[in-house]
């Protein structure tokens, strides 16, 4: 009889060849997707190269596409997209989105099929953990990683300790899955989960869609984690069928797994949060936060720009119009959500509202463009980091919220409570 | 690469110094190793670059290295002069990017507590001791584990490879990044 094993180390175990694994143990993992964008894949290109290898180990599990400064900002990211373009021909990699059909990787791989409950996944860049949603194990991994995985095809990896989350109850209407993520790295704080997996039980979770799964996990990394995992069930089940008919084989813990930590957690309790700056740990309830006036309104980033955090924040900004003074920005996070969100008519209401609305893009996350601050600038925004320099000069300020929270303050000017603004 | 390293302490003792602030993002539009080291720790410490020689060591506080995975971070400080970095403990994706760089990262508790700007410091990675020469103090460090130190002796990870499979990782040809990189638009 093997020991009681987690879901991470069953699918680290199932890909190294191995019956089980232990925390602390060195595996070296066969990688079943690698997800590739213009900023850290050209180094690992040349890399491998550098490694005497030419051709990837298998250009089928590769998935591509621009997304951190496109379209393209300046000269220096245009050479970026072109060394990536030229990869993907080089190497006949069939599972390439071009301006056009791009979309930030995160949430575009999910959305087009690739990921699959069991799967090992790997990009150069920290929010892979998105991908844990469904029940994969999904890492951030560096340049010189990638290399070697695109060499290779396989990666090493420390079997991490896990962290169990209980989530009960239901969650309280005007709260969504970015306070519930808040909260926990609230009270672990940004490295409670240093080198460890978070993983999710509870029964709140049948009722949290693939995009709030999706959010959870994304900020696994805010926490320090290397993945958030989930267990695939009827949800995930429903909107993985729609997207592939690839046949995939789900992983999950043992009852008598080991876990370093079990939080449990009565999600009904929580109120909207807000990160305050600089950490992403700041996280305070909206009643504490205080009178704090905003030059910018984000709605994007991998964490929160999909389909239905659009329609939220749409929701709030109907048949009203931002406060005097603030800017507000929606950038969609895929090429398909901006569609969609086209067709629903959320547009015309974000426009009419005084927003203005931009291809996908990580734009302004990481202070690359579409709506970078400036000195002293306050930002309320949906995306995952609020570092200092984040989203542009060292003296701006963000502050991290839902969408709903975000679209709320852009009305008012102030950092508002969305609760009393919802129907 | 060499067991231990002597070299003079660049202290910065508050936690959760992030890859935000190693190397901001608004030079990401460049993997240039020269160019990224001319913006290490400038969002931080503005007088970090003109005081750094090569050699110098980092030490730092707990959770050294979060945020983002750009490995950037590595290049940017081993590019400034760097050689090791001593913290409580990392955020894992820049531990990693480390070993897999060849670039010594150890962790210790109370390094950065113990140490200050300018003191005579060495990381004896044989005996998992760090010193301070100046301070008279010794202590040690969370042994790194035999598969870092194979990395570690090989340079990193992909002549780690190289080595396993009978190959060898050619040193780096010119960048393909164009030269004239004032040309990108700045914050
Ligand atoms: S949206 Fe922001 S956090 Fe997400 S991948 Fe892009 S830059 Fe990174």
């Amino acid at each position: 009889m093997s020991r009681p094993q987690t879901i991470t180390e069953k699918i680290l175990a199932a890909h190294s060849g191995r019956d089980s694994v232990r925390p602390g143990e060195i595996v070296n993992a066969q990688i079943d997707l690698v997800v590739c964008h213009e900023i850290t894949t050209p180094p690992a290109i040349q890399m491998m190269k550098r490694l005497g290898v030419h051709k990837v180990f298998d250009p089928d599990k590769l998935v591509v596409t621009p997304d951190h400064f496109v379209p393209n900002k300046d000269i220096q990211t245009a050479e970026l997209t072109k060394e990536l373009q030229r990869f993907v021909k080089e190497q006949g990699i069939k599972h390439y989105y071009e301006l056009g059909e791009h979309g930030i990787c995160h949430a575009l791989i999910p959305e087009k099929g690739h990921i699959l409950p069991g799967m090992t996944a790997v990009c150069a860049d920290s929010h892979t953990t998105t991908l844990g949603a469904f029940g994969a194990f999904a890492s951030g991994i560096g340049s010189t990683d990638l290399a070697a995985v695109l060499a290779t095809g396989e990666l090493w990896f420390r079997v991490p300790e896990t962290l169990r989350f209980n989530l009960n109850g239901k969650l309280p209407k005007g709260v969504f899955a970015k306070d519930l993520i808040l909260y926990i790295i609230s009270k672990i704080g940004v490295d409670g989960a240093r080198y460890c997996s978070m993983e999710y039980h509870g029964d709140a979770i049948p009722a949290l869609s693939m995009e709030a799964r999706m959010t959870i996990a994304n900020m696994a990394v805010e926490a320090g984690g290397k993945g958030g995992i989930f267990h695939a069930d009827a949800v995930t089940d429903e909107y993985v069928r729609a997207r592939t008919d690839v046949a995939y084989t789900p992983f999950s813990s043992d009852a008598h797994a080991e876990y370093r930590s079990v939080m449990d957690i009565d999600v009904a309790m929580l109120e909207p949060i807000v990160a305050l700056p600089s950490l992403p740990s700041n996280g305070r309830f909206i009643g504490e936060v205080g009178h704090v006036a905003i030059d910018q309104a984000y709605i994007g980033s991998c964490t929160n720009a999909r389909i239905e955090d659009l329609r939220e924040a749409a929701a709030i900004m109907k048949g009203k119009h931002i406060a005097k003074g603030v800017k507000a920005i929606v950038v969609p996070a895929t090429t398909s959500i901006w569609k969609q969100a086209l067709r629903e008519g959320l547009f015309e209401i974000f426009t009419d509202a005084g927003c203005v609305v931009s291809t996908a893009t990580c734009g302004a996350c990481l202070g690359g463009s579409m709506g970078v601050l400036g000195k002293q600038e306050v930002c309320i925004s949906t995306t995952n980091r609020n570092f200092t320099g984040r989203m542009g000069h060292p003296e701006a300020l963000v502050y991290l919220a839902s969408p709903a929270t975000v679209a709320a303050s852009a009305i008012t000017g102030v950092i508002t409570d969305p609760r009393p603004y919802m129907n | 690469m060499s067991r231990t390293i002597r070299g003079r302490a660049h202290v910065y003792s508050r936690a959760n110094i992030n890859t935000d602030e190693i190397i901001p993002a608004r030079y990401l539009n460049t993997h240039d190793h020269a160019i990224l080291a001319q913006h290490a720790m400038e969002d931080i410490d503005k007088e970090f670059l003109a005081r750094v020689q090569p050699g110098d060591i980092l030490v730092a506080g707990e959770d050294f290295g979060c945020g983002s995975s750009r490995e950037h971070a590595v290049w940017a400080l081993r590019g400034a002069g760097i050689a090791a970095v001593v913290a409580t403990n990392y955020a894992r994706i820049f531990f990693r990017n480390s070993f897999n760089n060849g670039f010594l990262a150890v962790e210790c508790a109370r390094a950065a507590d113990e140490t200050t700007t300018g003191d005579d410091i060495e990381i004896d990675v044989d005996n998992g001791a760090f010193r301070n020469f100046t301070k008279g103090t010794t202590r040690d460090f969370v042994p790194l584990g035999e598969f870092v130190h194979e990395l570690l002796d090989a340079g990193g990870l992909l002549p780690y490879i190289a080595k396993k499979t009978g190959t060898t990782y050619a040193p780096a040809g010119p960048q393909v990044d164009i030269k004239a990189s004032s040309l990108g638009a700045k914050p």
